[in-house]
């Protein structure tokens, strides 16, 4: 077996040296009606080429010569060379959590650098090293509001993605955390506010609102803000499409950000992984989940830097802990990392630039197709737009796939309400040719030449 | 030991070497912020091909104002940056990494290039099922081998890593109780256990009881049955337990539980020293995660990403977190249906993998459906589930990278793995225990934990003789872990290691167990060979600086 460092002879002499007759020796404590006798009923021994050949063969059936407008939490960014290149080296890529902090000085100042661009970001004090997902974090923050307040119920948005509305509810049943549905404003796609000011009381812990939103709009935060703090609830704010802070004001009156990072340089990789991150006002750090890198000196007053405030964490508080997270997503933050330094302060507020401008022709143009017309567009949205049809996407969708376009993704499958209504998403990646093929055969007409 | 082996302070022995390492220039780095200046530039966006649009007035108030401070550097500065961070840390790539429960293996370099195929890497995750086929093949291959491997009925692959998992499977038996008329109130955690289990436990709801371990280590079956009663709804219970030790009552403890109700979780954290060998399932444990960052080879990458997916016993799958992968045969008489022959629900017919028979230059075509025999989709109408535990489906990237190592492994390179491990780790104990103590006597399965006992009576502790390591060149073990062995040293060297770097680790600790005696001082100061020296940890936590301010 390639990847083991041994010889039949060297094995021989270990065992000898350890004073056993056989390599059976060593696994003797397991009673023997559980040892196995033959191979495992697993594929074969195979050759790197194979291996290659076999993920090629899957890849080829990915059907990847498509142009998708899908989004919905997972977004399709040009990813810079570098990334890979660096994220590679193996110092990086083999290294482990860096408890030992003086053999591991290049993942803790890389972690350190990932929080303060964090912070930067999302208008928060801190930022943690992060969490495993979008999904999870948002589920975490509302159990450290819970921590926090000591109230018990969290009024959540039907504007937060679905499914990061689903794990919370899988999180919140075993801690008796109630989770109060809030409804949006038909017209602007928004947090309903009225609606909001109703269902906040003396035990609403926090409210989870996200921010562009699972359509696409931009809440109004200072407004939620107001209203939740104005009876003692904590604001949390989840951020699915995190290149949206390029062009989109931080939710600075949040007191806890959520924030899936996935579009800074982490592939699509069919969901996963990707890189949730919490941030937080610095009052809320004790309660805060997951590592944490901070800056200290070492005995000779050197800058240096090390995991702290570890009295949180499961290994030393173990059933009192903030968290069972232990592993989070080291390697992905190193790639989110790595992408804000590439395109930096100008980049980032130009890529963002780019991408409402793609999201904006492409609304335009796919809105003036017969029978198709924009929902909520009476407030600011980023790179996403909700559209409604006439014909139903199930029949509409089979005309873009004959034209190698996927089409946004049918919204009836979380809100029944909105019937026929899809939700459509243009990076910057999208190819405005791209975009009027999907409108031509939006429009049923023969695709002219 | 010659003077050649005994690294030291003095000018004079700088230069020595103890044949794995020997001082090296390290460059200094600022922090990326610091390299910053303005109109600096490391990157190019292609010419809009749409109109622009005046983003302030789209967004109006929900315009940003004050752009967030991230630093500006051209690409050779960013290459520079990250590279020389990189030069500071140690890993697996240079060398061995002894930490006991980590399993700190290789990482093969073919995972990482299949993984970064494009037309996996770059798959979203709501298209629809038809044009996901590939990445649901290697997700239903990884899922079969898996369940094999274990001797599971089940699987899910969703959590995203260990605790993640640990959540997961706690969930499954808290729905399982539930659904027979009671959740059950608490969870038995022996003493040895990894502090992710108490705190899983916690999550779910339950009470954490502790187990106390008897003088092997392992679980003592008369306090096991006195503790288990009809409010116990499962024992946590890692195996090889974080001693080392195969627990080889395994049978009865699984008894004990069954009787009373109560399930057997396993984490299977040190599930590489099992593989191959034995299977879980066959020894009565209903549910237990896998650490794919572990036993199957997917990098650590500083701490993440992992995988943590859960297999259990048929009586759990219900259960499961939505959506389940599920497979579907489709008759049809398209002649391109010849490339799926003998695709059925047989695992794995013959050791063949079934997507070699599958067309590899023609993608299937999306239109036509008709072309697949076997289609596989995701179910959501699951109505005992326990519900989702995260966003999608899981960490895919991880799925290729693990699939990817199991295919290069074979059954037989599996179990050669395992019993490697296995070796090393006797081998190392064999080597060392006539000079550091070994709290309990029983066979080391792929880790052996020895006690600083004979050194800390000379003042020097387990953390001492770690740090002292890292001038050996090597990464500390696992340093005061298990708890429930004082001042443990916990060696874990996995398979991954030659007999020629499993001998020089052996000489590294022969001559640290020599200083102790002749020079404690240059171990409790050590390491004296890193750029930076001990850390001031307290100052770190008293006044966090958790972010730089320009």
């Amino acid at each position: 077996m390639r990847y083991l460092p041994k010889s039949p002879d060297e094995r021989k002499k270990m065992i000898a040296e350890i004073g056993a007759k056989s390599i059976d020796d060593l696994f003797a404590i397991i009673p023997e009606e559980y040892r196995l006798t033959g191979d495992l009923n697993v594929p074969r021994q195979h050759a790197e080429s194979e291996i290659v050949d076999y993920f090629r063969a899957a890849g080829d059936m990915n059907a990847t010569r498509y142009a998708s407008f899908l989004g919905a939490g997972a977004y399709r960014h040009y990813r810079p060379v570098v990334i890979d290149s660096l994220v590679q080296r193996g110092e990086f890529l083999t290294s482990y959590t860096p408890y030992q902090a003086e053999i591991t000085q290049g993942t803790l100042q890389a972690i350190f650098e990932f929080q303060t661009m964090i912070a930067e970001l999302t208008g928060m004090d801190v930022a943690n090293a992060s969490m495993y997902d979008g999904s999870t974090g948002a589920a975490e923050a509302v159990m450290m509001a819970v921590r926090i307040t000591g109230r018990h119920k969290a009024v959540v948005a039907r504007t937060v993605h679905p499914e990061y509305r689903e794990v919370l509810s899988t999180y919140a049943k075993h801690q008796g955390i109630e989770k109060i549905p809030l409804g949006y404003d038909r017209e602007t796609g928004r947090v309903d506010l009225a609606a909001l000011d109703a269902s906040i009381t003396e035990e609403t812990a926090a409210v989870l609102v996200q921010s562009p939103n699972f359509f696409g709009v931009v809440e109004d935060i200072p407004a939620i803000a107001a209203i939740a703090h104005a009876k003692g609830a904590l604001l949390i704010v989840s951020i699915a499409e995190a290149v949206s802070l390029g062009a989109v004001r931080p939710p600075i009156e949040a007191d806890i950000v959520s924030m899936e990072a996935q579009s800074f340089g982490v592939a699509l990789s069919y969901g996963g992984p990707f890189c949730g991150v919490i941030a937080a006002k610095e009052q809320y750090l004790r309660q805060m989940p997951g590592r944490l890198v901070g800056q200290t000196v070492d005995s000779d007053g050197y800058r240096g830097f090390v995991l702290t405030l570890a009295t949180r964490e499961q290994h030393i508080r173990r059933e009192r802990a903030t968290s069972n997270i232990c592993t989070n997503q080291a390697l992905v933050a190193l790639m989110a990392t790595i992408f804000l330094t590439v395109y930096g302060k100008e980049g980032i507020r130009e890529l963002a630039e780019h991408n409402m401008a793609k999201a904006a022709y492409a609304a335009g143009r796919l809105s003036t197709v017969p029978g198709a017309k924009l929902l909520f567009d009476k407030a600011p949205r980023f790179h996403e737009f909700v559209l409604k049809t006439d014909e139903a996407p199930a029949v509409w969708s089979k005309r873009l796939l004959n034209s190698k376009i996927v089409g946004g993704i049918d919204l009836s499958r979380w809100y029944p309400e909105l019937e026929h209504a899809t939700l459509w998403c243009a990076t910057e990646v999208m190819p405005r040719e791209s975009i009027d093929t999907a409108a031509r055969a939006l429009a049923a007409a023969p695709v002219e030449a | 030991m010659t003077n050649e082996s005994n690294p030291s302070t003095s000018s004079a022995a700088t230069r020595a070497t103890t044949g794995k390492v020997r001082p090296h220039p390290s460059q200094n780095e600022s922090l990326v912020f610091e390299n910053s200046s303005p109109g600096k530039r490391g990157y190019k966006l292609p010419p809009l091909d749409v109109p622009a649009v005046d983003t302030k007035a789209l967004l109006g108030s929900a315009a940003r104002e004050v752009p967030a401070g991230l630093p500006e550097l051209s690409e050779i500065e960013i290459i520079r940056h990250f590279t020389r961070l990189s030069t500071w840390n140690y890993a697996i790539d240079l060398g061995m990494y002894p930490l006991g429960s980590c399993t700190m293996k290789y990482n093969p370099r073919v995972n990482e290039f299949v993984s970064r195929i494009e037309g996996l890497a770059d798959a979203h995750p709501y298209r629809p099922d038809s044009l996901a086929q590939g990445a649901l093949e290697v997700i239903d291959l990884l899922q079969r081998c898996l369940i094999e491997i274990t001797g599971m009925d089940a699987i899910t692959l969703q959590p995203a890593a260990g605790a993640h998992g640990e959540f997961t499977g706690i969930l499954l038996v808290r729905a399982w109780h539930e659904s027979n008329g009671n959740a059950r109130r608490k969870i038995l955690i022996p003493d040895s256990a990894h502090g992710t289990n108490p705190a899983t436990a916690a999550i779910c709801g339950y009470t954490v009881e502790n187990l106390k371990s008897n003088a092997d280590g392992g679980i003592d079956l008369d306090a096991l049955e006195r503790q288990v009663d009809s409010e116990t709804a499962a024992l946590m219970l890692t195996n090889p337990s974080t001693l080392g030790v195969f627990e080889n009552q395994i049978h009865k403890i699984a008894d004990i539980l069954h009787a009373k109700g109560a399930l057997l979780y396993m984490d299977g954290a040190n599930m590489n020293a099992l593989v191959g060998k034995v299977r879980p399932g066959d020894f009565g444990v209903d549910v237990m995660h896998l650490n794919l960052h572990k036993t199957f080879s997917t990098p650590h990458g500083g701490g993440g990403p992992g995988s943590g997916p859960v297999a259990c016993k048929a009586f759990l799958e219900p259960f499961l977190p939505i959506p389940v992968l599920v497979r579907r045969e489709i008759e049809v008489n398209s002649p391109a249906t010849e490339s799926w022959e003998n695709v059925g629900d047989d695992p794995l017919p013959g050791g063949t993998l079934p997507m070699f028979r599958a067309p590899a230059a023609e993608p299937l075509s999306a239109e036509d459906p008709r072309k697949q025999r076997v289609t596989l989709s995701w179910d959501y109408n699951r109505p005992k589930s326990v519900g989702r535990v995260r966003a999608f489906y899981g960490n895919t990237g991880m799925f290729i990278r693990a699939l990817a190592y199991i295919l290069a492994n074979g059954p037989d390179g599996l179990r050669q793995t395992t019993e490697d491990a296995v070796l090393n780790a006797n081998y190392i104990r064999a080597k060392l225990q006539d000079l550091y103590e070994l709290p309990y006597k029983t066979p080391s399965m792929h880790e052996v934990v020895f006690s600083d006992k004979r050194q800390a009576a000379l003042g020097v502790k387990t953390g001492d003789i770690a740090k002292r390591l890292i001038d050996y060149g090597f990464h500390p073990y696992t340093v005061s872990f298990p708890l429930i062995v004082h001042g443990a040293l916990m060696i874990e060297p996995t398979e991954s290691e030659s007999l020629q770097e499993l001998d020089l680790f052996i000489a590294a600790m022969r001559s640290i167990a020599k200083e102790v005696e002749d020079d404690p001082e240059l171990v409790k100061t050590a390491p004296h060979s890193t750029r930076v020296s001990r850390l001031d940890e307290v100052q770190a936590a008293r006044k966090p600086i958790l972010r730089w301010r320009g």
